[in-house]
């Protein structure tokens, strides 16, 4: 997983509520066997037309937002199903942070899970920053994890609250398993004392 | 000490560390993977470059996309196909363990973990399938994970998790006649609701379950997703060991005696502490089947569909309108005498032996009814031969049953057995909701002998009529 410290780049407003995991990625796109490439089926619905064709009013088909880093929305972002397609298609479109007023629950999770920073901050502020990323290639903000900032294209900050352990995993570019491998020691001690009072413990081999 | 209960017992002496929250690192004894949740998992161990630390606690089987009709023709669906060449791909990268196609040992991951004895009691069990609560049945942890999860353990062995809450769901009495675990179950999941076990680990306990065989505990657990709960739980007793010895990948011998007797201590102690405790009476409890589009719209088959006049808030209401709309039913109505399309016995909850046998029991002499489709798809390889041996094949062969391969099949609509919109369904599946078993279709869940007593009556049917 890449580290997350500072990130700079293009957020695009997408001021609707409760946009769902479908909404995020259609379930017909579920059948694939790759974590990586759905960022093309990301709001398919709002994205293309249904000929295929592009939707030149939606904002990630504009010029300098399909380079967005930065997702900015109303209340509820992500609710819907559990599937982790979601966060894989917007990570794959480039997104690194996504900033609500609310999101749900298990997105929230899965979000970090995959290297997405998720920032919920209060809906007059949210709106100031929809404001900021109206204003094309200036839309400009930096997410400073470090310093828990969000730093406005005007050079004014605005703090957020993170997870201490979910902050520490993204600055060290640690998933979950890599947080885990960190306690190898303790695997291995419980695996060894397994083998000593639970001998009948079967291995699964197959000829 | 503590009194604890057989949750408590199972998650304390799998806890590798604790965390400074709550979070535990918990260990884990099997891994159950299947073509669907697992891809991107193994594409995560590729590109991070990590191996599978115990590929020798896994199994791989192909399921949900699987078509259950000649199984030594390609597959024509080219993404179904896509994701199980996919999977024998990575599990012959990874050397996983793995039952393929053609193998009598395939089938719903679901069966075939306690089938082959990979499901143990006492174990900790997860599958990137909801319904791996079914394998609680045999006193072991079992429950479904996200694909992160899957890679997680594929890499590590153990899963950050938080504490579950105890709930203790005790069935006390003797079942009357045509009453079955599946009755015993949706007649649970009515009482609690679809999130009424939201945040619990379920034991159920008491004399109507302690009664029941396996096949019969499995089918409860298996529905324990479907009342909100994480997972469901039944202390392992004189009915597991049995059932468990001599399995193929159970312990033999001597080990086979040292397992019994560790097993042994995996019940609640007297006094532990349940943060919820719901009763039921067996005797009160009726054949019944689901009306709507959610588990809990359970009724007795003698009952009515509700009527949501009757229903004061007014967001539930109108919920329910949407579900009469939606089944093409009516408030008020008589469930029983009501037409179906279709008869699904199979799937996770409901496709073993036993309840094969149940259903050929209704079946056997009769003919299902003009106009219905009606098929019967084993649990697994294992389960359709022991059939065919008893001759349950010919029973339905014979009444005008379609007799298929093994898979997850009408359960989900994911492979080519789906209802086709409109069409009405009676299923002994786990799921109704809107569009589950195939777009448009209408379902309503209830026991193999009750399904069998649709198909030959051509309508819901009190399967007591026909006993
Ligand atoms: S039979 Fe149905 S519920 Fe069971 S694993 Fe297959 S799809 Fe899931």
């Amino acid at each position: 997983m890449d580290k997350f410290t500072v990130l700079t780049g293009i957020a695009a407003p997408l001021p609707q509520e409760n946009i769902d995991t479908d909404k995020i990625i259609p379930a017909r796109f579920l059948k694939t066997t790759k974590r990586s490439g759905l960022g093309v089926h990301a709001f398919d619905s709002m994205r293309y037309n249904a000929d295929g064709s592009e939707n030149p009013d939606f904002i990630l088909n504009q010029a300098p937002y399909r380079n967005s880093r930065i997702l900015i929305t109303h209340d509820n972002l992500g609710c819907g199903s559990s599937r982790e397609h979601a966060p894989w298609a917007l990570l794959d479109f480039g997104i690194r942070c996504v900033i609500a007023p609310s999101f749900a629950d298990i997105f929230f999770n899965n979000c970090f899970k995959n290297g997405i920073l998720p920032i919920a901050l209060p809906r007059e502020i949210c709106d100031e920053l929809m404001a900021d990323s109206r204003m094309g290639e200036n839309a400009r903000i930096t997410i400073d994890l470090q310093r828990q900032v969000v730093v406005r294209p005007d050079g004014t900050e605005i703090a957020f609250e993170v997870d201490p352990l979910r902050r520490r995993l993204l600055l060290e570019g640690l998933d979950d398993i890599g947080q885990t491998l960190q306690h190898e020691d303790a695997i291995e001690t419980f695996e060894a004392r397994r083998r000593r009072d639970e001998p009948w413990m079967p291995s699964i081999t197959i000829d | 000490m503590v009194a604890r209960t057989l949750f408590d017992k199972i998650w304390d002496s799998h806890v590798v560390e604790r965390l400074p929250d709550s979070t535990a690192i918990l260990y884990i004894d099997r891994h159950l993977i299947h073509e669907v949740t697992s891809p991107q998992a193994f594409e995560g161990l590729r590109m991070t470059g990590r191996r599978l630390r115990h590929p020798e606690a896994m199994i791989a089987v192909v399921d949900h996309n699987v078509p259950t009709s000649d199984r030594t023709l390609p597959i024509e669906e080219t993404e179904s196909r896509n994701q199980i060449e996919t999977l024998e791909r990575n599990v012959a990268e990874f050397g996983v363990p793995y039952f393929p196609l053609l193998s009598e040992r395939q089938g719903i991951v679901h069966v075939v973990g306690p089938e082959q004895g990979i499901s143990l009691p006492g174990m900790t069990i997860v599958c990137g399938d909801s319904h791996t609560s079914t394998h609680g049945a045999l006193g072991a942890l079992a429950f479904g994970i996200g694909t992160s999860e899957v890679e997680h353990v594929m890499a590590t062995q153990t899963l950050l998790q938080k504490p579950a809450r105890n709930m203790k769901v005790a069935v006390e009495g003797r079942v009357g006649p045509g009453v079955s675990a599946k009755d015993i179950m949706l007649a649970i999941i009515g009482r609690l609701g679809t999130a009424g076990g939201t945040g619990y680990i379920i034991e159920f306990t008491g004399s109507a379950i302690r009664a029941l065989d396996m096949a019969g505990r499995m089918t409860i657990c298996n529905m324990s997703i479907e009342a909100g709960a994480r997972a469901g739980l039944v202390a392992p007793d004189e009915t597991t060991f049995e059932y468990v010895r001599g399995r193929p990948f159970a312990p033999k011998g001597e080990a086979f005696e040292q397992a019994v007797a560790y097993w042994k201590t995996l019940v609640s102690d007297e006094g532990a502490h349940y943060d919820k405790v719901v009763e039921l009476r067996a005797e009160e409890i009726s054949p019944v089947l689901t009306w709507g589009t959610s588990p809990e719209t359970v009724i007795p088959v003698t009952g009515n569909v509700p009527d949501p006049a009757d229903e004061p808030d007014m967001a539930r209401r109108a919920q329910m309108q949407r579900m009469l709309d939606y089944m093409g039913l009516s408030a008020g109505q008589k469930i029983a005498g009501t037409p179906v399309d279709v008869v699904f016995i199979g799937s996770c909850t409901n496709s073993r032996i036993e309840d094969l046998r149940a259903a050929a029991a209704i079946v056997a002499g009769r003919h299902v009814a003009e106009g219905v489709r009606a098929m019967v798809v084993p649990g697994s390889g294992i389960v359709k031969a022991q059939a065919e041996q008893e001759g349950l094949d010919r029973i339905f062969l014979d009444a005008g049953f379609e007799w298929r391969e093994a898979g997850c099949s009408m359960c989900l609509g994911m492979n080519p057995d789906k209802l086709t919109p409109g069409q009405r369904c009676a299923s002994t599946s786990n799921r109704n909701f809107e569009g589950r078993q195939g777009p448009g279709g209408r379902t309503h869940l209830l026991s193999p002998a009750m399904a069998a007593a649709a198909a030959v009556t051509g309508c819901l049917t009190d399967v007591r009529e026909l006993i």
